[in-house]
């Protein structure tokens, strides 16, 4: 059976739905990496007292550092600029990328070797880049297999995820001549080696931020690789990009973050790097960038801000725990989101960040099976805001109004039409008499089909008696 | 108004209305789910070795006496390296390894410092150098962690370049949690240094279908001489 679904106005969503249903490898290579993520996680943090007071610590922490964002960020950037490290802010996705070229630019630069980075996939930077002459180059290897595959990552923390290995080598045969061979270890050492040489010629490199901290003015980074340690050691200039809400008070706030942070993403105890940046190269210094940018990205998260329910979206520290256990993220994988943040954190931050119109099918597409809620390590409410942003779509007060952009986008002249009607009637107790009169006398001619609603429910009927003749025929019984 | 007035504002505005609700109930931090960890010296020393061992890290436990030589002599036995990077003699780890320099222990290995700048001698450093000996500045015992801060005898490149990086841990300077380190060592006080680092294992993926393997930008072996006492040497089992 092929569900109805041109009424939940997502259309291209639901297209790519279909095809990722009907594509049994995709379906395989998610199924098998989820299990094996699920499995990692719950033998990281088996300790459930431990787990459960290390969430509680670190959801205090993210929101203290919310609740004073804007404090923060001066902090931060004053701090940051006292020890060298020049600090832009952007309010869009353009407005970084520009930023990021006009820096390419100063410095006569023609590559740009990448670390991992959301926001910058966020800002679709390596598109923008390459439209001016420079080229950016992926280091992480997941993020560079996605790259030569001209893709998008399809997981937040593992992008190459939605692949194999065998269709890994076959691109690596295909577009850097490596031997056809399911030799993980090969293809890895390959890859170094090529990305060895671009390491030392770069002119930039480009880094995200997992964590910064306002009252040292440190930027830290998460990896395993040693390619974000390579990216910000080895060329001239470094370039950090971050979500404005990446900041924290203390740098003893990282420490519940860090340790639920690759526990909840891989299971692991600790990445094997974890690289505190607090200055470019001191003159006594030997090695290090001489210059250390930092911009500060926007990008709608200020506007999300303003609203005490949605602004838990912001204290997400991006391990991907919810994708992994998400039963629709399995299913769909990441691609079919369409957004650059896929699974239940991408349903409740993407609206803000490429529109909710854009978006229209996210909020919908989950069974609101509460998982995702179970293991965020900051706990984050994401039915809870599901279920709000399913609300804003169709939302009409203009007596409170929300401060949600493009609320209400989904909401049709007939509903509009049905709630003014119900208001008149509920105004005139004798009307609405008469209404519901005419309603329980119409209860035969109900139609039985109710377009998408009765594919998988039945009809509802007005009852044969209202409410208020079965408190009348009570009230005779007494 | 720049960009920076503009996001800011946003965000005060933004909070004028919830100020009380979120501000005022924000209690502080308890952290003692963190600062519970603690360990006696050779329980600290087990986990350390065993969180190690989970990502191929290796680790030799050395009593202090003569530990220079039986590291020298531990690293001939058990690597092909030739061309050694080491700290200069004004350290004090050069200067315990300077016997080294004059051929002392017998050894053929080519010694030399990180003693310009990396653009002199990039090259020779990513292609030439096979391993980098340095000193740590501490370890976490839960997480199987060092504690790195490179200076100009130590920088950055020296524990991420060469393909074996080897660290010398101090057992003294064991902690419990990277939560311990900061608050003895009061790092948010004295002032963060322009680069730190926790190293916990040789560089790794599991980009590729989930299957892990090792030194893909960074080492390949990370090796870690833990000097003790000699009272502790017979719990450890160290030679």
């Amino acid at each position: 059976m092929t569900l109805k679904t041109d009424h939940l106005a997502g259309g291209q969503f639901y297209i790519r739905v279909q095809d990722a249903l009907a594509n049994a490898p995709i379906r395989a290579n998610f199924r098998k990496a989820m299990d094996g993520l699920m499995h990692k996680r719950a033998t990281a943090l088996e300790d459930t007292q431990e787990r459960e007071s290390l969430r509680e610590l670190a959801a205090n922490v993210r929101l203290r550092a919310l609740a004073r964002l804007p404090e923060l960020l001066i902090q931060l950037e004053k701090k940051c600029q006292s020890q060298g490290i020049q600090v832009h802010w952007a309010q869009d996705a353009q407005q970084a990328c520009e930023q990021v070229l006009a820096i390419c630019q100063q410095r006569q630069a023609r590559t740009v070797i990448k670390g991992k980075s959301m926001v910058s996939e966020e800002m679709e930077l390596n598109h923008f880049l390459a439209e001016a002459g420079i080229e950016a180059l992926e280091s992480d290897l997941g993020e560079y297999i996605v790259q030569l595959a001209q893709e998008t990552p399809s997981h937040i923390i593992m992008p190459a995820i939605h692949k194999n290995t065998q269709q890994i080598s076959q691109l690596m045969h295909e577009k850097t001549g490596t031997q056809l061979s399911h030799d993980v270890a090969y293809l890895t050492e390959c890859a170094r080696q090529q990305l060895r040489e671009r390491f030392q010629q770069a002119d930039i490199g480009l880094s995200g931020v997992n964590f910064a901290v306002a009252e040292t003015g440190t930027l830290c980074l998460v990896e395993n690789e040693g390619n974000g340690r390579l990216t910000t050691s080895v060329p001239s200039c470094h370039i950090a990009v971050m979500g404005i809400e990446k900041v924290v008070e203390h740098l003893e706030d990282v420490t519940p973050l860090l340790s639920l942070l690759t526990r909840s993403a891989t299971g692991q105890a600790i990445t094997t790097y974890f690289n505190m940046i607090s200055r470019p190269r001191q003159p006594d210094e030997k090695d290090g960038p001489e210059v250390v940018h930092l911009i500060l990205v926007d990008n709608g998260r200020a506007h999300l801000y303003q609203d005490p329910e949605l602004r838990d979206t912001l204290r997400c520290i991006r391990c991907g725990a919810c994708m992994n256990h998400c039963p629709v993220y399995t299913r769909i994988g990441g691609h079919a989101y369409g957004t650059t943040y896929p699974g239940p954190i991408g349903k409740i931050l993407m609206p803000h960040l490429t529109g909710f119109a854009n978006n229209a099918a996210l909020p919908s597409a989950s069974t609101l099976c509460g998982a995702c809620a179970e293991v965020c390590p900051v706990k984050i409410p994401i039915p809870d805001i599901l279920v709000r942003l399913r609300r804003e779509a169709v939302n009409g007060d203009q007596i409170n109004p929300s401060v949600m952009a493009e609320k209400g986008f989904k909401r049709t002249w007939k509903e509009a039409l049905a709630w003014q009607l119900w208001a008149y009637l509920a105004q005139r107790p004798r009307l609405y008499q008469i209404a519901t009169k005419i309603a329980r006398l119409g209860h035969y001619w109900m139609p039985q089909s109710l377009g998408a609603w009765t594919q998988v429910r039945t009809a509802p009927r007005p009852a044969a008696k209202s409410l208020s003749q079965l408190r009348r025929d009570a009230e005779k019984s007494l | 108004m720049s960009a920076r007035d503009t996001i800011l504002q946003r965000l005060f505005d933004g909070r004028t209305e919830a100020l009380g609700e979120t501000q005022a109930q924000v209690p502080a931090s308890q952290f003692h789910v963190l600062a519970q960890v603690k360990m006696s010296l050779p329980a600290r020393l087990q986990a350390f070795q065993q969180a190690m061992a989970k990502v191929e890290g290796e680790v030799i436990v050395l009593t202090r006496a003569q530990w220079p030589q039986k590291m020298a002599a531990w690293l001939a036995d058990h690597t092909q390296a030739q061309r050694i990077l080491v700290p200069p003699a004004h350290h004090v780890l050069g200067q315990a390894l300077a016997p080294l320099w004059q051929g002392q222990w017998g050894h053929t290995w080519q010694v030399r410092t990180y003693d310009a700048p990396i653009e002199t001698w990039q090259a020779e450093l990513f292609n030439e150098v096979d391993l980098a000996i340095t000193s740590t500045r501490a370890g976490i015992a839960q997480t199987g962690s060092l504690v790195l801060w490179p200076t100009p005898e130590e920088p950055r490149l020296m524990s991420l370049v060469p393909p074996i990086h080897v660290a010398i841990l101090d057992s003294q300077r064991l902690y419990n949690t990277f939560y311990e380190v900061l608050q003895v060592e009061a790092w948010a006080q004295q002032g963060m240094p322009t680069n730190a680092l926790l190293i916990s294992g040789p560089s790794k993926t599991a980009d590729i279908e989930q299957t892990l393997a090792y030194g893909v930008h960074g080492p390949k072996r990370l090796i870690v001489f833990v000097l003790v006492d000699e009272e502790m040497a017979e719990v450890c089992d160290a030679p």
